[in-house]
């Protein structure tokens, strides 16, 4: 648990569990609770977070198919785990992987369908992928990328998949991790600006400038990168929710955190600082058994991302400290980067000390 | 020997920069030795209160040491956790200099 109800008390939060905000009044400055009753506000957080997003093919009901997003999900997905279990995965993503993950651990037999030429696409450079997915081959998962599914159905008490392509697999259970969207229903009914997600300037503040949003639900401009994003990842939501408080309370500082994000596969761990993107080059440091780093270098030389991984030992302090170098815009040599004789802690501080 | 505590040889003081971490094996049981930017030294247990994580892998900034995997922190001269996901502070152990050689009373 990461807080109890007496600390809230003591912080003077009024936690309202099992209650949902139906509407926003924003003329009135209040919130309509699922109850009815109404809260008046004089700044309005709005924090709701994303959901897995449904697959829009057919789908007999009486499948087996699952998502997991909360902690009942997760409970309810370990417990029909095991040996004899079949498992199937759709989407080759972060939240697929590490299901595979667990589940071959548990014993089970896992295949993970990917509709992509690999896996995931829109977090990590092939490089990275392709070293993420031998990983999960030595542990005993099936990987099939360019598998669309047509449909799924049932077939005795099996869950079926049928491919475009006419191949079809069968499982006791179907688990579709095909990304997540933004819950923004409720700003949008209030008529707040929304574009993939509620619509923030700089300061995290909502088109209405006494609502503010922060974590997976919002996008927001980042300087660093030139354009509006949309993260959904941990660091992320608790450091926008205590930069949208400051704000709220009239800090008015702009929320430049480099995006981070983390993924734990099997024994090893995957760390990324910043965005991968199509446009900037690729530089690796191959740092032997113990695991990889991959760099990006934008057009003008500044370091805009990092991502390890291996052991956590191995990779965690290079990663944290290119993270510093991508903050402050640091363009270090290419040739710096490549070599795992030099640590990125020095590299760092040459940096600070030529400013 | 005091109320059963006794003080135990963890490394050289020397071995460890400002700001540098250090892993110590004890009796079963793990910490880690810290080196404050001041010159100063402390010990607490050795893995996260948050996941089985040694903190030895992680950073030292100012007085925060900072958990390698998700980023929990806490103040080392106090054991205080400081941010989520670590909620629960770290004991801390008294520590002590005696010529080049630092000392945890365990
Ligand atoms: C299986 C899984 C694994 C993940 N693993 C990682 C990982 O390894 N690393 C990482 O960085 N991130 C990971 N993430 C992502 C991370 O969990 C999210 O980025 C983070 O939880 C976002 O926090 P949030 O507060 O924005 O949204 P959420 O955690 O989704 O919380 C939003 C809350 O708002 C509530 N809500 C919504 N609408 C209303 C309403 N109208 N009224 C009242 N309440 C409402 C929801 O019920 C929910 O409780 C993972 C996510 C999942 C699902």
């Amino acid at each position: 648990m990461l807080v109890t109800h007496e600390r809230l008390a003591e912080l003077g939060i009024l936690y309202l569990e099992g209650t949902s905000v139906e509407s926003i009044d924003r003329a009135a400055h209040a919130v309509i609770l699922s109850g009815g009753t109404r809260l008046g506000y004089e700044r309005l957080l709005l924090a709701t977070g994303a959901r897995p997003r449904i697959m829009n093919k057919t789908v007999e009901p009486k499948s087996r198919i699952t998502t997991l997003r909360t902690y009942a999900d997760a409970v309810a997905i370990r417990s029909t785990l095991g040996p004899q279990c079949k498992v199937l995965v759709i989407g080759g993503g972060f939240i697929g992987l590490e299901v595979a993950a667990s589940a071959v651990t548990k014993g089970a037999s896992v295949t993970v369908l990917e509709a992509g030429p690999r896996l995931l696409m829109r977090a990590v450079p092939a490089l990275m992928a392709d070293l993420i997915r031998a990983k999960h081959e030595r542990s005993g998962v099936r990987i099939v990328t360019g598998a669309n599914v047509k449909c799924i159905d049932v077939n005795e008490s099996c869950s079926a998949v049928f491919l475009e392509d006419g191949r079809k697999h069968f499982a006791n259970i179907v688990l579709v991790g095909i990304g997540a969207v933004p819950n923004v229903e409720l700003a949008q009914a209030a008529g707040l600006a929304t574009d993939n997600g509620i619509m923030l300037d700089e300061t995290l503040a909502t088109s209405d400038p006494d609502i503010f949003a922060a974590g997976d639900c919002c996008s927001f401009p980042h300087r660093l990168y030139g354009e509006r994003i949309r993260l959904e990842a941990w660091r992320n939501a608790r450091e926008q929710g205590a930069a949208a408080a400051a704000n709220m309370l009239g800090a008015e500082r702009p929320y430049i955190k480099v995006p981070w994000f983390w993924s734990d596969q099997y024994d090893e761990t995957l760390q990324i600082a910043g965005l991968f993107r199509e446009q900037d080059a690729l530089i690796p440091r191959v740092l032997g058994p113990r695991g990889q780093l991959l760099f990006c270098l934008a057009a003008d030389g500044r370091l805009v991302a990092a991502a390890g991984f291996g052991s956590l030992g191995a990779i965690a302090k290079e990663v944290r400290f290119a993270e510093g170098m991508i903050a402050q815009g640091f363009a270090p040599k290419p040739e710096a980067l490549a070599n795992p004789s030099i640590s990125l802690k020095l590299l760092s501080s040459q940096h600070r000390s030529s400013l | 020997m005091t109320n059963g505590l006794e003080w135990v040889a963890a490394c050289d003081a020397d071995a460890l920069q400002p700001e540098e971490l250090r892993r110590f094996d004890y009796g079963g049981r793990t910490f880690v030795i810290v080196r404050s930017s001041e010159g100063d030294y402390f010990a607490l247990d050795g893995h996260c209160s948050h996941e089985k994580v040694h903190l030895a892998d992680g950073i030292v900034d100012g007085h925060i040491i900072e958990c390698p995997k998700h980023f929990g922190t806490f103040d080392y001269r106090t054991g205080e956790a400081r941010a989520l996901p670590a909620c629960v502070d770290l004991r801390r152990y008294e520590v002590k200099i005696d010529g080049n050689e630092v000392f945890i009373r365990l």
